[in-house]
């Protein structure tokens, strides 16, 4: 390289170029800014007062009183409902994620392994309109389904195998698995159709059996999109309100719903932010732990 | 050779996942198209067939308040879209195009936070710190802010994967030829991540026109809209009238998939172009 390709800028004494980059940098700060502060008003300063008022007494119309401090609501967290609230919204966050991941892996794949491009295409779209569709919508037409005249009672009816579930647990994972798979297919078809074929094929010549060289290339390097996908299906599942409170019954209440009750019916703000601050750092401990699983592969 | 997409499978295989692949969007389409045709069926039951109709659609729009919601939600979804798409877009700009600047680190980690942060627990947030720390009643205004508050991330996201991808010689080219930086980004920047400004736009629409959380937490009395009125109907009495006004959501979802199919093509394209 010559001193003519060079930037004209690396002629200049090093005083100027330290202003010059001072100057850069203080454009970068004055590009943010708008966001920033937007962001410290609506986000960082509301995140830090709610996790201050689920230490405060409650008023007796429920909203927080500031500075009576109290640790009733985070110990009211251990008492048996709450707890089993907490549990079943875990389980069935965990379950559909599980579920989503089986059906939606063979789904990818073979949407990712189809010859041509017009088809792959193809079939993307058809799963990107129900990933782009109203998440309320596609939760009602299952309320139909499931109730006294749907389609599927009468298959069931018909069958002799089940009943009317409408209101119950398995219609809420039914709803929960219908409106999270295609978060969990489009990272996952993104994942396997960018992988280096090259290296399965390599496996193959090596004499790996189709299984073997499955799971010891395709799976570990589809790893990314598995990642991605648990994430955005396991986050919505735990905080879901619209799926069990229109398919599920007084029995099935999860999180999402437990938490909009406190500061409606309920009338108890500071548990209802207890509450919050506590499913906010249940989806922050599985995130990290995924991540660490998953290593730095994200 | 080519890299072949996939490898050989045994044809059972094959056909095994083209099954499974068809059952799946079976399962995926089947619900929706049950739900439109019922919106057509002339009997107040859902579920039971009573002959073609239009008189729940004609029902839907002579609904004064459901025209009311639906009319507050594009408002709503239209102002929301805009002020996020300048903060998200400025916000890529500033973390992608400037290399060190005051407080970058913790910026990065706040323009984040909302697109991880679980919906409910964003909505009890704002509606404490709207109603018990700022003097502001609950509105329309406050739902807007609540909206921009979790779809500018990510369209901060969408944008900033768009810049990461294109290299700024053109930028470079362009000031090197003595354009000032204003013009440079109005020339060149911005129409070469117009594809992703527009993607995340598109996407901050879709999610302003499709939140119940946020929304049922920060409204003010007597301003909803169009999804929280519809759960508040489902919650009562299941009516085709609903299946009405759901088709006519789905139809909005589904131009909004189309017009962003439309600038993902448009970007490949012009990706495209730059490889050339």
């Amino acid at each position: 390289m010559t001193m003519l390709d060079d930037h004209p800028s690396e002629e200049a004494s090093p005083e100027l170029e330290k202003k010059a980059e001072r100057a850069e940098s203080w454009r970068g700060f004055f590009t943010a800014l708008p966001t920033y502060v937007f962001l410290i008003i609506f986000f960082v300063l509301p995140l830090i007062i709610i996790t201050v008022i689920s230490f405060t007494e409650r008023s007796r119309t429920g909203k927080p009183v500031l500075g009576e401090w109290t640790l009733e609501w985070w110990i009211k967290l251990g008492d048996p409902l709450v707890r089993t609230v907490g549990f079943r919204s875990v389980w069935l966050a965990f379950l559909n994620t599980a579920f989503s991941l089986l059906l939606g892996y063979p789904f990818a794949y073979w949407i990712a392994t189809r010859k041509s491009a017009i088809m792959r295409n193809f079939l993307l779209v058809l799963v990107l309109i129900p990933f782009w569709s109203n998440f309320l919508v596609r939760t009602y037409a299952w309320r139909t389904l499931l109730d006294s005249n749907g389609l599927i009672t009468s298959i069931g009816e018909w069958t002799g195998l089940w009943g009317k579930m409408l209101f119950t647990e398995p219609a809420v994972f039914l709803g929960l698995l219908y409106g999270y798979l295609p978060f969990m297919v489009l990272p996952l078809y993104a994942a396997i159709e960018h992988l280096d074929w090259n290296l399965v094929e390599a496996a193959r010549d090596l004499y790996a059996g189709a299984w073997k060289a499955f799971r010891k290339v395709t799976l570990p390097l589809s790893m990314p999109g598995i990642i991605a996908g648990s994430i955005l299906v396991f986050i919505p599942s735990l905080g879901a309100y619209v799926t069990p409170d229109l398919l599920g019954g007084a029995k099935t209440t999860l999180l999402g719903n437990y938490i909009v009750t406190q500061f409606k019916s309920g009338r108890n703000w500071p548990f209802g932010a207890t509450l919050s601050v506590t499913i906010l750092a249940l989806m922050m401990i599985a995130t990290i732990i995924y991540f660490r699983k998953g290593g730095k592969t994200l | 050779m080519s890299v072949q997409q996939g490898t050989a499978h045994r044809p059972w295989v094959d056909r095994l996942l083209t099954i499974n692949g068809w059952l799946i969007f079976g399962f995926l389409y089947l619900p929706i198209f049950i739900l439109v045709i019922y919106s057509f069926s002339d009997s107040k039951i859902v579920g039971i067939w009573g002959g073609f109709t239009w008189k729940w659609y004609g029902r839907m729009f002579g609904n004064p308040e459901m025209m009311g919601a639906l009319s507050n939600s594009i408002k709503v979804a239209i102002i929301s879209t805009v002020i996020a798409t300048i903060l998200g877009t400025t916000a890529a700009l500033a973390l992608d195009r400037y290399r060190k600047w005051l407080g970058k680190g913790a910026f990065d980690v706040i323009m984040y936070m909302p697109v991880i942060i679980p919906e409910v627990t964003m909505g009890a947030m704002l509606l404490i710190w709207f109603t018990q720390v700022l003097p502001i009643n609950l509105s329309i205004w406050t739902i807007i802010l609540g909206h921009i508050a979790f779809s500018a991330s990510f369209v901060a996201i969408i944008v900033r994967a768009r810049l990461a991808n294109l290299d700024d010689s053109l930028e470079e080219a362009a000031r090197d030829l003595y354009a000032n930086r204003w013009t440079t980004f109005r020339r060149v920047t911005l129409p070469l991540i117009m594809p992703g400004v527009m993607g995340g736009a598109l996407l901050a629409l879709t999610l302003s026109l499709d939140d119940v959380i946020i929304t049922e937490f920060v409204q003010g009395p007597g301003a909803s809209l169009l999804p929280v009125y519809v759960f508040g109907l489902i919650k009562r009495q299941v009516t085709p009238e609903i299946n009405a006004v759901s088709t006519l959501m789905l139809g909005i979802s589904m131009v909004l998939v189309f017009v962003s199919l439309g600038f993902q093509a448009r970007s490949r394209s012009s990706e495209g172009n730059k490889e050339e």
